[in-house]
């Protein structure tokens, strides 16, 4: 990219010209050079930088608030106190035994619920009859908090593994349809049409051209379902957990235990944000015709 | 007929270098366009047509020279680029001062494009050359001082080519804005400009007057010969 920043003074009244147009510059009558406006390509450790910003101002607030006293420890816990409680944790209460058992109620509810979310969609983007049978009824679910059903999947199932994956599988189900449907349905029919005439049909149509076509809109879902994975972690453990991070979370609370409060909290951040993570990897990973088609 | 009007220009680009990596796609490059003048600008893909037309329009920067254009300058794109959210007339007047977003100006500029009564339509609902003369209405309402066309007839149909390039050659009679008018079609070149260019590896290789009276039809023993020096010069021999 050029730099023609040097040219740039401002923008003039009415138009997007209108440079530094001195009199010596031997600028014809009447006209004036015209301004790019361009995108500036930050470097990535200005980006990085930039990216951590918010989350860095955060923490110096919560450390300023608590270390100089104006919040009591008893209400929040300060940084230190809580790094101190992640160590004891770690060391003496198989911290990372709880966040692998945590971690893995998501995964397999995610799979589960996505999976099927992104059965269902297929479905319903591809049928017209699979729209009919399925649209109204998932819409309905939609709209259902989830967290209620954790009580009906205790009754049913009993507070093992089963309802809380169950829980997280139903979470994550309806964004993943949602956008997988729509993106389905949203492929370019003429690119469809074209295959079509060229003799591609069914599966192979499908897993050819339809649903890389769709990938943008499937992995959006997917990455909205992961993030909802973690919530419906916290709602699922909380209420019924003998291990985990949600464990960790309704034992603290008995004991007014806030740093270890504050360790949980920042322990689902960071596995929401390894979800997170993890989607756009794969984006990158699995669509390298867009990585650089950006509209910024 | 115009032919340089060196003293009130449109376009001066004055010793322009474009550099994409290590690629020149323009080196050294002069040209002037005058006031009122059309000037059709020739040259085969790649040759940095299009690279000018967007450094004309702000839209790129340059390596090394100095371009000047003036304030109001518009263009039509190959592709219409309506916004589809908005009814025709509201796409003539995009981006106008309020003062000026009447639809009144809108439907007046419909009208000289033969389309007052779409002013209502979606820009879903037209046709490819339709479309394509809401472009030339919103690029028109603008009183442009210069209009840049880029290749605006390239994906219309044969006889949808013919009459817009007769509502072009008209309007722009009419409203004598400097026109530069990027394409590759020789004889579409010979029958709308004053001057032709060929730009050849980032230069210009050729600049002739076109003196054939309006208004031009393909075809005669001059027209011919010129567009056969023409192809001549874009490499193109035996037609």
């Amino acid at each position: 990219m050029t730099d023609v920043t040097d040219r740039v003074v401002g923008e003039a009244p009415g138009g997007l010209v209108h440079p530094r147009n001195g009199p010596s510059d031997n600028v014809p009558h009447g006209l004036v050079r015209p301004v790019v406006e361009q995108s500036r390509q930050r470097s990535r450790r200005a980006s990085l930088a930039l990216r951590t910003l918010l989350p860095a101002a955060a923490v110096s607030l919560w450390w300023g608030l608590t270390g100089s006293g104006v919040i009591r420890g008893d209400v929040l816990a300060s940084p230190t106190s809580t790094w101190n409680e992640f160590v004891f944790l770690l060391m003496h209460q198989d911290l990372l035994g709880d966040i692998g058992v945590s971690a893995a109620r998501a995964g397999i509810g995610l799979l589960i619920g996505g999976g099927l979310g992104l059965l269902l969609g297929l479905i319903v983007g591809l049928f017209a009859l699979g729209e009919e049978v399925f649209d109204s009824s998932l819409q309905m679910l939609r709209t259902l908090p989830y967290p209620a059903f954790i009580f009906l999947f205790i009754v049913w199932f009993g507070i093992g593994e089963t309802a809380k994956v169950l829980l997280i599988a139903l979470a994550c189900l309806t964004p993943m349809y949602l956008n997988v449907s729509n993106g389905v349905r949203n492929v370019d029919r003429r690119v469809v049409e074209a295959a079509r005439t060229f003799g591609l049909r069914g599966w192979r149509l499908v897993r050819q051209v339809v649903f890389p076509l769709a990938l943008p809109s499937i992995l959006n879902g997917l990455r909205f379902a992961a993030g909802i994975s973690v919530v419906a972690l916290v709602f699922a453990e909380t209420i019924a957990a003998s291990q985990g991070i949600g464990y960790l979370v309704t034992q603290a609370s008995s004991f007014n235990n806030t740093p270890e409060l504050v360790c949980c909290i920042i322990i689902y951040a960071l596995l929401g944000i390894g979800a997170d993570v993890l989607v756009r990897i794969l984006e990158r990973v699995t669509m390298p015709w867009r990585r650089h088609l950006a509209v910024r | 007929m115009t032919s340089t009007l060196v003293d009130a220009p449109a376009v001066v680009v004055r010793d322009v270098t474009k550099t994409f990596g290590t690629r020149d796609v323009l080196s050294d490059l002069n040209l002037t366009v005058g006031r009122g003048e059309f000037v059709a600008l020739l040259g085969a893909s790649g040759s940095g047509k299009t690279t000018l037309l967007r450094i004309l329009l702000g839209l790129e920067g340059i390596s090394q020279g100095d371009v000047f254009v003036p304030e109001v300058r518009t263009t039509v794109f190959q592709e219409p680029r309506l916004v589809v959210s908005m009814k025709v007339w509201r796409n003539v007047i995009i981006g106008q001062p309020r003062q000026l977003s009447t639809r009144e100006r809108a439907v007046t500029a419909l009208r000289e494009v033969g389309l007052e009564g779409h002013a209502d339509a979606w820009p879903g609902t037209l046709s490819g050359g339709e479309a394509q003369r809401v472009a030339l209405a919103r690029a028109l309402v603008r009183e442009p001082q210069l209009l840049l066309l880029d290749e605006p007839f390239a994906a219309l149909d044969a006889l949808t080519r013919l009459k817009m390039q007769a509502l072009v050659a008209d309007l722009c009679a009419r409203h004598k804005p400097g026109v530069l008018l990027v394409t590759h079609d020789v004889e579409e070149a010979v029958l709308l400009a004053d001057r032709v260019f060929v730009l050849k590896e980032g230069r210009i290789s050729l600049n002739v007057a076109v003196d054939l009276p309006r208004p031009r039809r393909v075809g005669g023993q001059e027209f011919d010969a010129l567009r056969d020096r023409l192809l001549g010069e874009l490499g193109v021999t035996s037609v």
